[in-house]
């Protein structure tokens, strides 16, 4: 029970004291979980990173359910998660309660319009900092830029154009292998010793022609 | 039922928003299309606050936009419902953890799902952008040059690499200070 409660308050003060969600909170988790507890190692912690980044959902959160199941089982995932979200949820509600009633105040209504500015240019710095990060080949600029036309112009809802999306990388994984496949496949009839490293290049070089479609 | 359709709504942006916080941003500006919980001019408000309070801006984000439609229970709500799908699918893949990441399926639909969550951020942002500054008074479209100029002039003192560690909080205030002397 004691450890519970040293999961809940450990993410309590991580939760508490960084600003800004996914790899801002790093540095934090890594202080307190490894270098104070040592509960993980650092690998361990990367490793949980990695994962957290490609499982649905809060980055942050995600890492610190993995060390909390990692401590404790199931139970101990959800005293981590909750520690992780507890300081959320009491200084946003605070927070949007007080905005909510001044807001017919004329200075916060100003201040509000400045803010506003600020936040389109900061979510304009997200777009670039994700763009540069997702969008690295052709066929990553195209599906971005077809995701963007169809949330644009289409009613057709945010969660099917996720799955949409899964489903093409499936696709393209399938035509690599069917292609690596067949290229080995005449490699062998051909009496090739290197077939191997043929196939290689050409399934490459299909994956840029997948692309560029 | 209000809490349940909370939990409706939460629940499948936990399991859909893929690459944390900004990929919930999308989602937020579809639910007031069906809910009149807010308005898609709310999220310039939400995004604020979550930006400079301590915490996940996901959660911040689910926090506000929940507290929104039903008050501080509401908040709640919002984000138990926006954690839990995650809290299932770690739990069950966290015994196969290497199996996992390393499975080429994966692998190879994140590798797509990561772009497309780009181009939906792209056009969610096209939409604050819409919202926050090219609307005017009676919702029509409007064009002021000072406002579109001082949004340049921030993204780009953002990009300025001495300036790039400072914390998202301080251009916050930095907007309110402009927006009280300039009277926006």
């Amino acid at each position: 029970m004691r450890e519970l409660f040293e999961l809940y308050f450990a993410f309590f003060r991580i939760g508490g004291l960084t600003f800004g969600g996914g790899l801002t909170m790093l540095p934090m988790l890594k202080h307190e979980l490894v270098e104070k507890k040592n509960w993980v190692t650092e690998e361990e912690l990367l490793d949980y990173y990695a994962v957290g980044q490609c499982t649905p959902g809060i980055i942050a959160v995600n890492v610190s359910t993995f060390i909390g199941y990692k401590r404790r089982n199931i139970i101990g995932s959800i005293f981590s998660t909750l520690g992780m979200i507890s300081p959320s949820l009491i200084i946003v509600s605070i927070l949007a309660m007080f905005l909510e009633q001044f807001m017919s105040n004329q200075t916060v209504a100003h201040a509000v319009g400045g803010i506003k500015i600020v936040v389109c240019a900061l979510m304009l710095c997200t777009v670039v900092t994700m763009a540069k990060k997702t969008v690295k080949n052709v066929l990553a600029a195209i599906i971005c830029g077809v995701a963007c036309l169809m949330s644009l112009f289409t009613p057709v809802p945010t969660v099917l154009l996720v799955i949409a999306a899964a489903i093409v990388g499936i696709i393209v994984l399938k035509i690599g292998e069917h292609k690596k496949a067949s290229v080995s496949e005449a490699a062998t009839k051909g009496g090739a010793n290197n077939g191997a490293a043929v196939a290689d290049k050409d399934a490459n070089s299909g994956d840029n022609k997948g692309g560029q479609k | 039922m209000v809490f349940l359709e909370l939990f409706i709504e939460f629940f499948q942006i936990g399991l859909f928003a893929i690459g944390g916080g900004p990929a919930t941003i999308p989602f937020l500006m579809d639910i007031p299309t069906r809910r009149d919980w807010y308005e898609v001019a709310d999220v310039t408000n939400m995004l604020a606050v979550s930006e400079s309070t301590p915490g996940p801006i996901g959660i911040n984000m689910a926090t506000y936009a929940g507290f929104k439609a039903a008050g501080f229970l509401g908040g709640i709500v919002a984000t138990f419902s926006l954690v839990l799908p995650s809290l299932i699918v770690i739990v069950l893949i966290a015994k196969i953890l290497d199996k996992f990441s390393k499975n080429k399926y994966i692998q190879s639909s994140f590798g797509t799902i990561r772009p497309a969550v780009t181009g939906l951020i792209a056009t969610a942002v096209i939409g604050i952008f819409q919202t926050a500054i090219f609307t005017g008074a009676e919702g029509k479209f409007v064009f002021p040059i000072f406002s579109v100029v001082l949004c340049v002039l921030f993204f780009v003192l953002m990009n300025v690499k001495k300036l790039k560690k400072l914390h998202p909080a301080f251009w916050i205030l930095c907007g309110a200070i402009i927006g009280i002397v300039f009277k926006l």
